[in-house]
């Protein structure tokens, strides 16, 4: 037990600030976003629909220390029922389409769909083929993509944010 | 020969590990599979093409095994007449079940005899008729096809047996694949995989690119193996082409291979210890992952290194500075993962978790061919770097790291064993860098064959590539080692309980895009 404090106290804070451009009083503002936009916590189920692993472990690594997501009020969850947001990565497989498309159906309204990578915006590498469709937007109105292959953890972050920020103003 | 009783037309092939090559008839086929499985050798391969010696419309099937004394073999039996069937060889390694159902529904070649005919990558969701892999398909065709179908899994009947369906979607954020677990109470009786929800047809992709191009897809077979595929197709094509690659090069690719296993295991021991409970585990090797991949950045201009290795080199060189900082995040993650090892360690609660699940005996492992890290875990030995060692590893003397527990615990230490192993490699590869250039590029050889085979941090990854004249790819094949080693997670649940599942999944850490191609 001793050891592990000693390692927490030596490690301190890691968490670094937010993107510049939502720096606005940072923090602050995005809760606040949020908050306006749904009145609590965002929420967001990813759904990899064919990628390489890439973007996945991209996304995952938004959860360590240095990114601070859920001191944003951004969570990602194991059902789609909890989720505000889908983050969907990958050319689209024929073999998950049906997997996605129940995925957003069992996602509550309102609901946003983020395309992260290249390959959700247009099958990237793969393209569009006997074997993918090509795009999450091939399936699903696609609220935002964030192109990169992968994008870094922050340009998901961003995207996440420009998302929910798309939002407020069509509201 | 190599082994004993079996007399084999086969000749060496030009590439920097020993490989041989020959035709054999389907008698051939079977017979060596039988020696080779006597003889101590393993199936590191199995495929099926269209355009046998060039000819469209015709077709065979090669298989690659690599012999007790670490040569690799690869046979290639050609498809004669109208028959489209070649023998089982799952009867003699269970491992190319799934293999040759691939190459089913990829060329509609059938392998006669064979106990389990199931699709496997084709989910209903292109033709029954449809065969990708033959070339009077272009690929592109999209047709209105079916939904996916039910898929008929084994059922287990009894008093109190239910079951349990999971994914593709899963609760993390991880690849899709479906689980179905069979159990009573919480003991699992059974789990059946089932794959091929990221097929995205990688296969028939590179025979639409040009070859010289094609190590970018290979660096997207799977995102966390990107060095190692890239490294891979690289290696194929060079020894296709006859290029000489420069040395400065080689090493430089070591040391992403390596750096690419430390960035892997890193984030694999934190994932392992929250999956056990102990979410301090992972905030802090993700830490230590995010650093590293930020170096990473900085040096190569990718976190994940993708395409950074390509024909002929590397894309960038690393200063002075550069191999400055490297040696000094060394020192410092060695410091940091001898605390978190020490911690792991003496954690009862954690440990409590690890040992004894998700056990997978030396005599099973070598049953079923488990191989890579969670072979070693289980006493098996084999690696790349170890047993066909090129440039720069037949000068570094990688330590294997082997553990006979074959549970969560000895894939924890191997992989920490590894880790500190990989450490110790870069320094030597930092300390001893030739000079000289990391590109040289020559000319593109009309038609050639060649083969690539690379210790990635899952296990060994094989490439085999056939290039036609222009520049152009016949025919890619590559296998990840997690074709051999997910139906092995199938025999490790079982009798444990089912919120060990997630535990003993990710102590395997298995591919989900590199198998589903």
């Amino acid at each position: 037990m001793w050891t592990i404090l000693r390692q927490i106290a030596k490690t301190g804070i890691a968490t670094e600030a937010p993107p510049k451009a939502f720096d606005v009083e940072s923090s602050q503002r995005i809760h606040h976003d949020i908050l306006k936009v749904l009145g609590r916590a965002l929420t967001i189920r990813e759904v990899d629909a064919g990628s390489c692993n890439g973007c996945e472990l991209e996304i995952q690594a938004l959860g360590n220390v240095y990114y601070n997501l859920e001191g944003l009020g951004i969570k990602f969850v194991a059902s789609p029922r909890h989720a505000d947001m889908l983050l969907v990565t990958g050319p689209v497989s024929r073999n998950m389409m049906k997997a996605l498309q129940l995925t957003y159906e069992a996602t509550p309204e309102p609901k946003l769909v983020v395309a992260v990578g290249d390959c959700a915006i247009n099958g990237g590498i793969f393209g569009t083929s006997y074997a993918t469709l090509g795009g999450v937007d091939k399936v699903l109105s696609v609220d935002l993509a964030i192109p990169g292959c992968p994008p870094a953890p922050i340009e998901i972050l961003e995207g996440i944010l420009t998302a929910v920020r798309y939002r407020l103003a069509k509201k | 020969m190599e082994i004993p009783d079996l007399d084999l037309n086969v000749s060496p092939m030009k590439t920097p590990f020993s490989l041989l090559r020959g035709e054999v008839n389907a008698d051939e086929w079977l017979t060596a599979a039988l020696a080779i499985a006597e003889n101590h050798g393993r199936l590191v391969s199995l495929w099926g093409s269209d355009g046998y010696r060039g000819k469209p419309g015709r077709f065979s099937v090669c298989a690659v095994y690599a012999l007790a004394n670490k040569k690799l073999l690869w046979l290639e039996l050609p498809i004669i007449g109208p028959s489209v069937n070649y023998p089982d060889i799952a009867g003699i390694f269970p491992y190319a079940t799934r293999m040759q159902r691939a190459i089913a529904d990829l060329l509609g070649l059938q392998a006669e005899g064979a106990l389990d005919t199931r699709p496997w990558l084709n989910h209903g969701t292109f033709g029954a008729d449809y065969f990708p892999l033959r070339k009077e398909f272009s690929g592109k065709e999209i047709v209105e096809w079916p939904a996916a179908t039910d898929y008929p899994f084994v059922s287990v009947t009894g008093d109190g047996v239910h079951e349990i369906a999971v994914g593709p979607v899963h609760a993390g954020v991880i690849e899709p694949g479906h689980f179905r677990f069979s159990v009573v109470g919480e003991k699992t009786l059974r789990l059946e995989e089932r794959l091929g929800y990221a097929h995205k047809g990688i296969e028939k992709r590179f025979e639409q690119m040009a070859a010289s191009d094609g190590y970018r897809l290979a660096g997207r077979i799977s995102g966390d193996s990107t060095v190692a595929f890239s490294w891979a197709y690289c290696m194929a094509l060079e020894s296709a082409w006859g290029w000489n690659v420069p040395s400065r090069a080689l090493w430089l690719r070591a040391l992403m291979l390596e750096r690419e296993r430390i960035a892997n295991h890193l984030g694999d021991l934190g994932a392992l210890g929250n999956d056990a409970g102990f979410a301090f585990g992972l905030s802090q090797f993700m830490r230590l992952k995010e650093n590293w991949l930020r170096l990473n950045k900085s040096l190569f201009n990718h976190r994940f290194m993708m395409d950074c290795i390509l024909p002929g080199g590397v894309r960038c060189d690393v200063d002075v500075s550069g191999l400055e900082e490297i040696l000094n995040q060394c020192d410092e993650i060695e410091k940091e993962v001898t605390v978190l090892r020490a911690i792991y360690d003496d954690h009862s609660g954690l440990q409590d978790r690890f040992l004894n699940t998700g056990v997978v005996t030396n005599q099973l492992a070598s049953q079923l061919g488990l191989t890579g890290l969670a072979g070693r875990a289980s006493d098996i030995e084999n690696d790349v770097r170890i047993d066909s060692p090129t440039a720069p590893y037949d000068e570094l003397n990688v330590t294997m790291a082997t553990r006979s527990g074959g549970d969560v615990a000895s894939r924890v230490a191997v992989r920490f064993d590894e880790l500190f192993e990989s450490l110790r490699l870069i320094r030597e590869i930092v300390g001893n860098l030739p000079t000289g250039p990391v590109l040289t590029t020559s000319n593109k050889i009309s038609a050639g064959r060649g083969a690539g085979w690379i210790e990635g941090w899952r296990g060994g990854v094989f490439v085999a590539l056939t290039v036609d004249k222009d520049d152009q790819i016949a025919r890619c094949h590559a296998q990840d080692p997690s074709w051999q080693n997910w139906p092995v997670v199938e025999y490790a649940v079982i009798g444990d309980i089912v919120p060990d599942f997630p535990l003993i999944n990710k102590s395997f850490n298995l591919s989900y895009s590199g198998h589903d191609l």
